[in-house]
């Protein structure tokens, strides 16, 4: 048993894999950032942080004469949503209904994925994450209320980057007002706005819960850095005779090894 | 009646992996079997016994085929090998290091889950269409 404590639930093999299957077609399509920057790992719920291979000096050393410095990690950060099931929904679940109400999981599995968003695309301060947004080198584009407008404000963000001598392909992460808008509107002629934004950064439009307007990046590898440890599982918690409580997590670490290569559109 | 096609005590293991293990050895049989009828029928003389051999050949074939699709259905980076390999002209074993070497690779860099995690398996998502 693994620090999940999957076994300990009243959960069969068959409901387990019903609350999994669940999550999973929840969750991927709302984990945009995934779609967009690099991911690497996982590398277990051990991972503790990045390295970011630089030192900062400290003051003064117990032994005259020693000197130091101390290297530097970025902490991984430990997300985790709980919700609940009720165990009658299971039961029936396991008598073959098709239709079991799963709770709160549909609600967890888009709050982590947002959670995730919002901390790569606008960082996470208080968990010392650095989103692609705030640490873009370029002046933000204002989208505004126009998406007529769209186009030229993606065509300027993209020449933005080829500017600045960043490559292609690019992907556009989308907030989930600005995409709405997008999918409803067609251009004079008739053209869906969608895919003329597609022809004009060459890559995927992506529905990103949790980012405000949209983001403009490359996507040619090595600029953005979404490094998992444990990557998104299900652990329980606790129940009763009534509910299991269970809960989703995940630990990670992001970082923008390419400040310029990112321009964000404002709202 | 035995149960050799677990290699692992049948009790410890997941339900998913006593099917998984119960279709490799089905796929194990027919193949077996298709190996038989192919040495029968190559010294049989009798041409009513033969179209019927070729018959039940056939039925093998199928059987094999179904238990492939499903175990390959299960394992998505078994899938993506064969992908590489099966009905492609050329050399087959240039074709097999080629398709391991990129499904492997592949499979890493996606963020495929680590041997033994209890994760919902979904990592990296960048080859995901949008």
């Amino acid at each position: 048993m693994n620090h999940l404590l999957r076994e300990l639930a009243p959960i069969t093999e068959a409901g387990w894999k019903l609350i999994d299957d669940e999550a999973r077609e929840r969750l991927t399509p709302a984990l945009a950032a995934r779609r967009l920057v690099d991911f690497e790992g996982p590398r277990g719920w051990e991972y503790a942080g990045a390295n970011l291979g630089r030192t900062a000096p400290v003051k003064g050393a117990p032994v005259e004469g020693v000197s130091a410095v101390q290297r530097r990690v970025l902490p991984a950060v430990e997300a985790r949503v709980a919700f609940s099931l009720s165990r009658e929904e299971l039961r029936d679940a396991d008598r073959g209904a098709d239709d079991a109400d799963l709770g709160t999981l549909d609600g967890a599995a888009q709050r982590i994925a947002t959670l995730e968003n919002r901390a790569v695309f606008h960082g996470w301060e208080t968990a010392g994450v650095t989103g692609i947004a705030e640490a873009s080198t370029h002046a933000p584009i204002a989208l505004g209320d126009d998406c007529q407008h769209y186009p030229r404000h993606v065509a300027g963000a993209v020449e933005a980057l080829l500017r600045a001598g960043i490559d292609g392909p690019y992907g556009l992460a989308l907030g989930p007002d600005a995409y709405t808008n997008v999918l409803e509107t067609s251009e004079h002629g008739g053209y869906p706005l969608l895919n003329h934004l597609r022809e004009i950064v060459g890559g995927p439009l992506v529905w990103a819960p949790g980012v405000q307007g949209a983001v403009v990046l490359s996507r040619r590898g090595g600029d953005f850095v979404l490094e998992a440890g444990e990557d998104l599982s299900i652990g329980y918690e606790r129940h009763d005779a009534d509910v299991v409580e269970l809960y989703l997590v995940e630990t990670f670490t992001f970082r923008v090894l390419t400040p310029e290569a990112a321009v964000a559109l404002t709202p | 009646m035995g149960f050799d096609q677990y290699h692992e005590p049948p009790g410890e293991l997941p339900e998913r992996t006593r099917t998984f293990a119960r279709l490799c050895a089905s796929l194990t049989e027919e193949a077996e079997a298709i190996g038989w009828y192919e040495q029968r029928m190559a010294v049989e003389k009798d041409r009513d016994a033969l179209a019927i051999m070729r018959d039940a050949q056939g039925e093998e074939f199928k059987h094999f085929c179904m238990d492939l699709e499903f175990l390959m259905r299960r394992t998505p980076l078994w899938r993506e090998i064969a992908q590489g390999v099966l009905f492609k002209e050329g050399d087959i074993v240039e074709h097999g290091e080629a398709a391991e070497e990129g499904a492997v690779d592949g499979a890493a860099d996606r963020g495929a889950p680590l041997a033994g995690s209890t994760s919902l398996g979904i990592g990296g998502l960048l080859e995901v269409r949008s």
